[in-house]
């Protein structure tokens, strides 16, 4: 039976989440119950699947069957619940490090098999409940407590990544803008094989304090400098190279580059 | 289902696996397992079961755990270098009480070692190989049919227990082709009610019900500490405590019941041989050649090789000196030592990827005969 509202969705008995004050982590779970309030689905037909990290306890205040999985294993069990029973929508959530260091094989496998699964990145470019280590988002340049005088690799487009190794729907939002992600988290739900969405999102406490920044100026940073993919392939290529387009960026409407 | 033919022990396997109920199978490909992922890759579409190739043993496993909690008894086969990477997984499947099945047939180690020979080099990593205090049930067979019939009670053991159970072969049984008769045997199913919000032992009842993903329970399945409801509790001393005692002893606690062995000839014996899988046989075949010489050699064959009941080898061997016959270095013989005094305890060790052979068993249990004086 559908939910009739989100605060169905609402796991009571474990509340409340534990997440930092400014974190984004809670707005991707509300975007996460709404999507799945608004596209019918039964609640306990979902299965949410959960690696190691901060986005990992995202599915254990969520009132659906949730699996809470070792570090960076979350698409392999999601795998073997979806391949069993295709009756179950079955939604892997996961941060950077999670879900592109030590689960990367398993992220690009998923994409290329086109499992029905839809994984959700929460990228905070920052390993934050380990204290702040360099993930493989993380931009060159920034410095963290594992690259004191700065990252000098680069980073993982996340969205180029899973679209070439073959994710039929892809995209990119930000817990900034809370009503477009949703949309976005709507639109993958429907997606019959591999979706993917990478969520841009702050952590205030592993990045905004070293850098300085509060968790309004994080927001409102991250905001600035993320543009709808229509808007972004107007700019001039210089200003392209300093934004971060959003949307959907396969699979929707609007095809074509957005590196 | 009750038939005699002439099979693979690998095939053995699948064949029990799917007589058990085994309706997925998740590997990755590796010598000397892989003929057990082809019998299931063959078979499993026919009997409305799912096969997954994963991209490695890690996600092999992790997809069989998955599998597993969606509702479908489980495997995966692999050998040493895959064993040592579920390692992971298996301690996840023991925090979850997870049903699942890992056989393991062994090749001659360290590393990559030697990928076609046997060896029972990977006994203790079974035993002790993930991290954190737990136990698990490992078993193991010398023959193709008694590899079809031991993957039936792995499944079963599985299901009662809700616990990863090891089925430890070698290269040897795994490839070895002999008769075999397939013959019904019962099975259990899982148990996957009542929905009544414990779902994680310790519960008052023993082995809690484990309602499979969508059923509507609305579980919390992790692998941190957590209450008998799946809640995280991990700061809790008394939670962690409890749970961590749950785990081992649900499984310590039967091991009367678990502990399923033969004995030839131990009453009268004043040495008695201990083997397991392929070395049994080289061991039965030098004992019964030493009692038709007329020396009182007898041989005890441990089938369920963890855990080990301490209360049945005081009973069986009694007081009798003991030579551990293995292809290793001595991992079973560690863990009798520990039970019954190492003073009693020699061991015939073989190493060097060849199975052993009864001449230089009997030659051991002469030497040991002779040394008692």
């Amino acid at each position: 039976m559908r939910a009739k509202g989100w605060r169905e969705l609402i796991r009571e008995d474990f509340w409340p989440p534990p997440f930092c004050p400014g974190c984004g982590h809670g707005i991707l779970m509300g975007a996460i119950m709404r999507a799945i309030v608004q596209t019918g689905l039964d609640p306990s037909r979902v299965a949410l699947v959960a690696g190691i990290g901060c986005a990992g306890w995202i599915p254990t205040y969520i009132a659906c069957d949730t699996l809470h999985t070792p570090h960076g294993r979350a698409i392999p069990h999601a795998a073997g619940i979806a391949l069993t029973r295709p009756d179950l929508r079955v939604i892997v959530i996961g941060g950077d490090g999670d879900l592109s260091s030590i689960g990367g094989n398993h992220l690009i496998h998923a994409a290329r098999r086109d499992l029905p699964l839809t994984v959700l990145c929460a990228n905070n470019a920052i390993y934050g409940m380990t204290g702040g280590q360099t993930s493989p988002t993380t931009p060159p340049g920034e410095r963290t407590a594992t690259a004191p005088r700065g990252v000098g690799e680069r980073p993982f487009d996340l969205c180029a990544l899973v679209a070439g190794a073959g994710a039929g729907f892809v995209a990119r939002g930000t817990v900034v803008r809370p009503q477009a992600l949703e949309g976005l988290l709507g639109k993958a739900l429907g997606h019959p094989g591999f979706s993917f969405v990478e969520v841009l999102t702050p952590c205030p406490t592993q990045v905004g304090r070293r850098k300085g920044l509060s968790p309004v100026d994080h927001l409102r940073t991250l905001g600035e400098r993320t543009v709808p993919l229509a808007r972004w392939r107007t700019l001039p290529s210089e200003e392209r190279a300093a934004r971060i387009p959003v949307g959907i960026l396969r699979g929707g409407d609007e095809e074509g580059s957005w590196t | 289902m009750d038939e005699r033919v002439l099979i693979q022990g690998n095939e053995a396997v699948a064949r029990g696996a799917i007589h058990a109920g085994c309706r997925f199978f998740a590997g990755y490909p590796i010598t000397p397992s892989s003929e057990i992922m082809h019998c299931m890759a063959r078979t499993l579409p026919e009997v409305g079961g799912v096969f997954f190739q994963a991209e490695d043993e890690i996600a092999a496993l992790a997809a069989c755990v998955g599998a597993s909690w969606a509702g479908f008894k489980s495997m995966t086969a692999t050998s040493g270098p895959g064993f040592s990477l579920m390692q992971e997984e298996i301690g996840y499947a023991v925090m979850t009480e997870t049903p699942v099945v890992i056989v393991d047939v062994g090749r001659a180690g360290p590393s990559t070692g030697q990928a076609t020979k046997p060896a029972q080099g990977d006994y203790l990593q079974a035993r002790f190989g993930s991290h954190g205090d737990y136990e698990l049930v490992v078993l193991s067979a010398w023959s193709v049919e008694e590899a079809y019939r031991e993957t039936v009670r792995a499944f079963n053991i599985a299901e009662e227990l809700r616990c990863p159970v090891v089925l430890l072969l070698d290269e040897a049984v795994g490839h070895l082709r002999e008769d075999a008769a397939l013959v019904p045997l019962p099975v259990t199913e899982r148990r996957k009610g009542p929905l009544g919000g414990r779902y994680f032992g310790p519960t008052p009842e023993g082995v809690a019900p484990m309602p499979p993903f969508g059923s509507g329970a609305r579980l919390h399945v992790t692998g941190s500490t957590h209450d008998p409801t799946g809640r995280r509790m991990t700061q809790d001393p008394r939670v962690q405590g409890e749970l961590v005692a749950w785990l081992s002893e649900k499984v310590l606690g039967r091991r009367e019941e678990l502990f399923r062995y033969e004995a030839w000839d131990v009453d009268d014996a004043e040495l008695v041989l201990v083997s397991w899988g392929i070395s049994a046989r080289a061991a039965r075949a030098a004992q019964l050649q030493l009692r038709q010489q007329g020396y009182p050699v007898g041989l005890f064959r441990p089938i369920t090789l963890w855990p080990l009941a301490p209360a049945v080898l005081t009973e069986v061997l009694g007081d009798r000196e003991v030579l551990v016959v293995e292809m290793n270095r001595g991992q079973l013989a560690h863990e009798l030592s520990a039970m019954l005094g190492p003073e009693r305890i020699r061991t015939l060790t073989v190493t060097d990827g060849r199975v052993i052979s009864p001449g230089r068993v009997a030659e051991a249990a002469l030497a040991a005969l002779e040394g008692r004086g």
